[in-house]
C-alpha cells in the first residue's frame, strides 16, 4: 500500500483532538509536583513531549500493522 | 548541607486551612489554591482543567439536541452512566446534571434548552427527546470524544484537590537531599553530644555513671 494511502487512512485531523488534552494533562500533572511556574512549565514541555511521541510511535506501528491486515 | 548550600527549589510552603481548600478546589478547579493564596497554580488549574471540560461540553451537544448533552447524570439499568463519576470531579459546573436527572426522575420536563439533561431511556415513549441512540447518531464521534474530555477533567481535578490538600510532590532528587540533610543532622547531633559527654568524663569530680562507681 502507498504511503499516501496509510497517511489518509490516518484521518490526521482527529489528531489536533489530542493536543488540548495532552497540554492539559501536561500542564497539570506539573503542577502538581513543582510551585514554581517555570518549573512547571518546564516539567509540563518533557511531560508533553512524552505523550506526543509516544502517541506517534503508536500511531505509526498502528498505522503500519492495518496496512498489511 | 547548610542553608546557602540548600537548592532554591526546597522551600516550606504555607498550606491555608487544607480541609478547607481540598474542598474548594473540589467544587472550583483552581480555587483552592486561590483561596490558600497560590494565584498562579490556581489559574493555571482553573484554565487547564475547566477549559478542558467547558470544550467537552461544546463537543457533546449541538444546538438541535441540545448543549453537554456528554454530561449526564443516570444510573437506571437501562443507561448506567458510570462516565458521571468521573465527571464528578470538577465539581460544581456539574451541578446543572443532578438537577436535571432529579427532574427527568420526578417526570418533569428538563431545564434550559435540555443542557446536560440525560436522554430518554428506550422504554419511555411518553415523550419525543432524544434517545442515548440518538445523540450518538447525530453528534457521532463528538459525543465520544466530549465524554472523554468530561472525564479527563473530572480525573484532572482529583490531582489538584491533592495538590491543595498536600501540597506539591517532590521529585526523587528534592527527597534524597531531604534525606541526606536529615542524616547529616542526626550524625551532627549525636556527634555533639558525645563530645560534651566525653568532655564531662573528663573533668575532675564529674559524676558520671561508671566513673562514680569506682570513688
Amino acid at each position: 500500500m502507498l504511503p499516501t494511502a496509510i497517511f489518509a487512512q490516518l484521518g490526521w485531523i482527529y489528531f489536533w483532538y489530542a493536543v488540548p488534552v495532552a497540554a492539559a494533562i501536561s500542564l497539570v500533572y506539573a503542577a502538581t509536583r513543582h510551585e514554581e511556574i517555570h518549573l512547571i512549565f518546564r516539567h509540563a514541555f518533557g511531560c508533553a513531549t512524552w505523550i506526543v511521541g509516544l502517541m506517534a510511535v503508536v500511531g505509526v506501528v498502528m498505522a503500519v500493522v492495518s496496512a498489511w491486515l | 548541607m547548610s542553608a546557602q548550600a540548600e537548592p532554591e527549589r526546597v522551600k516550606t510552603i504555607e498550606l491555608k486551612d487544607p480541609a478547607m481548600a481540598a474542598f474548594l478546589a473540589w467544587l472550583v478547579p483552581g480555587l483552592g489554591h486561590l483561596y490558600q493564596g497560590r494565584t498562579g497554580k490556581g489559574i493555571l488549574f482553573l484554565v487547564c482543567i475547566l477549559g478542558l471540560f467547558l470544550y467537552g461540553v461544546y463537543l457533546g451537544g449541538d444546538s438541535e439536541v441540545g448543549w453537554g448533552r456528554v454530561v449526564y447524570m443516570s444510573f437506571h439499568p437501562e443507561d448506567q452512566r458510570l462516565h458521571f463519576l468521573c465527571q464528578a470531579g470538577v465539581g460544581l459546573p456539574t451541578l446543572p446534571a443532578v438537577i436535571q436527572a432529579f427532574r427527568v426522575r420526578g417526570g418533569r420536563a428538563p431545564l434550559w434548552g435540555s443542557f446536560m439533561a440525560p436522554p430518554r431511556l428506550p422504554s419511555d415513549r411518553s415523550s419525543n427527546r432524544p434517545t442515548l441512540d440518538d445523540l450518538h447518531k447525530r453528534l457521532h464521534h463528538f459525543f465520544e470524544l466530549g465524554t472523554l474530555y468530561t472525564m479527563i477533567a473530572g480525573l484532572l481535578n482529583i490531582l489538584a484537590i491533592y495538590d491543595a490538600w498536600a501540597g506539591p510532590v517532590l521529585d526523587e532528587s528534592i527527597k534524597e537531599e531531604k534525606e541526606d540533610e536529615e542524616k547529616d543532622a542526626l550524625a551532627g547531633e549525636e556527634k555533639s553530644s558525645s563530645a560534651s559527654a566525653d568532655a564531662k568524663s573528663s573533668e575532675p569530680g564529674a559524676e558520671t555513671g561508671p566513673l562514680s562507681d569506682r570513688h
